[in-house]
């Protein structure tokens, strides 16, 4: 019988990162070509991963093809570092690669999401990596894969606007209040990953890397540093980012994403950051 | 008259043994209305999306004229190409309303698609264009926001005219606009397209088999049988004085009221 390791030990029966080194170098020649076409979907041969679909497979490829040694790895899930998703991949990596791990956004180098970008601006060297159930934005618009390919290549994107006429004549705004379709460099329509509206401006002119993995749908793309984002809109309807109209109760934040949380059975809620770390920070923790 | 807007020489198409298209010349100016007229079988729709480049032929060629007088090869055209045609100068009245249609969406957000496409992106112009546009095509504008599907068969048929309308094309395709329409949604389609067709000076070529709505519309004809052209000629010459027999025959079959 083998000795039971501890939960935390560094793991030494896998290579650095879990992944081997040529499915590594596969997943990076994939980003490499993300990043030279922004917005554009590569295709990419996505591996089995110690985890479910939907749970963040494409983007747990990412973060192995893409760590080194000396990286600094935060992971969060809808905003939050202390979460079951978020604590089981940070804990992934900290073993099959023996990486530093954090929850603090600035120290970190690697930021791995589900749903959310860190509140706290971006610097230059961070690389964010989003978790992406449906990389196609023309998806529910345009059944055919093959038509939706055709259609990115020829830059026809009248569909998504008229999807968005359809809301703006129904119910007077924008029907997508997250995974707001944004056309990259004025060439490429992206999803931007279930993020909310809210999240949308921070991609644009990004002083960090933006990477998304798509791991069923087996797609990666790539907003690189300091490339136009804008969330589609009319001229006379432009995008706004929402956000519900209170303070967090914990930090006391105005402009901070909030989540609504259900306090008693009495009908009483309340509002607090849905970025943890950056609450934390607000209170000075 | 000038030289003509859409040319075609020799084309040629085969389905198996079947000759849909056999050698066909055909030619439209500014401004003319073209009926192409046949019985079914005949290869007129066919030479229809030969001519709207849907449908590569075997062999021959058809010749587009745009504004600025430019010929292009309408078959070497890149995809690219003959879509923001197809979205810019042409446009494509369907038989059937849900070929032309997306049926998921309003009445309005079907007019305003092309207009979104060619790069508008003003939510008043478009929404205004289009109750404009369900104005012209004596549609109730009040309906904008109700999707196809609560309109009757000459209604989505109107709404799929503005639809091609609204980004004002030079040269329209028909085909069969009035099928399946009872008479007297017919008779008021047809009128309504013959006063746009005057109005807006379009060029149409249009696809029939019903030799009344030939005679309203056109103002030549050209009658197909097995993929080729028997006769052609003014509307008026070649119904009253047909010379070719199967002519003869088409319009002796008409029903009198």
């Amino acid at each position: 019988m083998n000795a039971i390791t501890p939960r935390n030990a560094p793991e030494n029966a896998y290579n650095f990162a879990y992944l081997d080194e040529a499915t590594k170098r596969m997943i990076r020649r994939a980003i490499l070509k993300a990043i030279a076409i922004p917005g554009h979907q590569i295709p990419f041969g996505a591996r089995e991963m110690p985890l479910p679909y939907g749970w963040g497979t494409g983007g747990i490829q990412v973060t192995a093809a893409i760590l080194g040694p000396r990286d600094v790895l935060k992971v969060i899930d809808q905003g939050a570092d202390d979460t079951t998703n978020a604590v089981s991949i940070r804990r992934f990596f900290a073993r099959v690669a023996n990486v530093q791990t954090t929850t603090r956004t600035g120290e970190a180098t690697i930021i791995q999401t589900r749903h959310r970008i860190p509140e706290r601006p971006l610097t230059e060297g961070q690389v964010m990596v989003f978790q992406v159930p449906m990389p196609e934005p023309l998806f529910r618009l345009e059944p055919r894969l093959a038509e939706t390919r055709r259609l990115h290549a020829l830059g026809d994107y009248s569909l998504a606007q008229v999807k968005l006429y359809e809301d703006i004549a129904k119910q007077g705004e924008s029907g997508s209040s997250y995974n707001h379709p944004v056309m990259v460099g004025g060439r490429y329509l992206m999803s931007p990953s279930p993020i909310p509206g809210f999240d949308n401006p921070k991609l644009h002119n990004s002083p960090a890397l933006m990477l998304f993995g798509a791991g069923r749908e087996k797609k990666i793309y790539a907003v690189p540093p300091y490339t136009t984002v804008e969330s589609l809109d009319f001229e006379d309807h432009p995008f706004r980012p929402v956000r519900a109209p209170q303070r967090c109760s914990a930090c006391g934040s105005a402009t901070s994403y909030l989540d609504e949380i259900i306090a008693d059975d009495k009908g009483g809620r309340i509002f607090v950051c849905s970025d943890t770390d950056h609450c934390a920070e607000t209170q000075g923790l | 008259m000038g030289a003509p807007l859409l040319e075609a020489a020799n084309l040629q198409l085969r389905f198996g043994a079947v000759r849909a298209l056999d050698g066909v010349d055909v030619e439209i100016f500014p401004g003319e209305v073209v009926a192409i007229v046949g019985e079914s079988g005949s290869g007129k729709s066919t030479l229809l999306r030969v001519l709207a480049g849907a449908m590569e032929p075997d062999a021959g060629r058809v010749l587009y004229r745009d504004a600025a007088g430019e010929a292009h090869d309408v078959q070497a055209l890149s995809e690219a190409g003959r879509r923001r045609l197809m979205r810019s100068d042409w446009g494509f009245v369907h038989q059937n309303a849900r070929d032309g249609l997306r049926m998921g969406i309003s009445a309005g957000g079907n007019i305003g698609e092309r207009l979104m496409a060619a790069g508008d992106r003003n939510y008043a112009h478009i929404r205004a264009e289009a109750a404009d546009w369900m104005g012209r095509v004596e549609m109730n504008p009040e309906r904008i926001d109700e999707p196809p599907k609560n309109f009757s068969g000459g209604m989505q048929q109107r709404l799929q005219i503005a639809r091609c309308l609204v980004t004002n094309p030079r040269l329209v395709f028909m085909d069969e606009p009035t099928g399946g329409l009872d008479v007297s949604v017919q008779a008021r389609l047809l009128d309504l397209i013959r006063g746009l067709v005057a109005q807006l000076g379009l060029a149409v070529f249009f696809v029939t088999h019903d030799i009344g709505a030939a005679r309203l519309l056109a103002h030549r004809i050209v009658v197909m049988r097995h993929g080729r052209i028997v006769e052609e000629g003014l509307a008026d010459r070649v119904l009253d004085d047909p010379r070719h027999a199967y002519t003869q025959l088409l319009v002796s079959s008409v029903l009198a009221a």
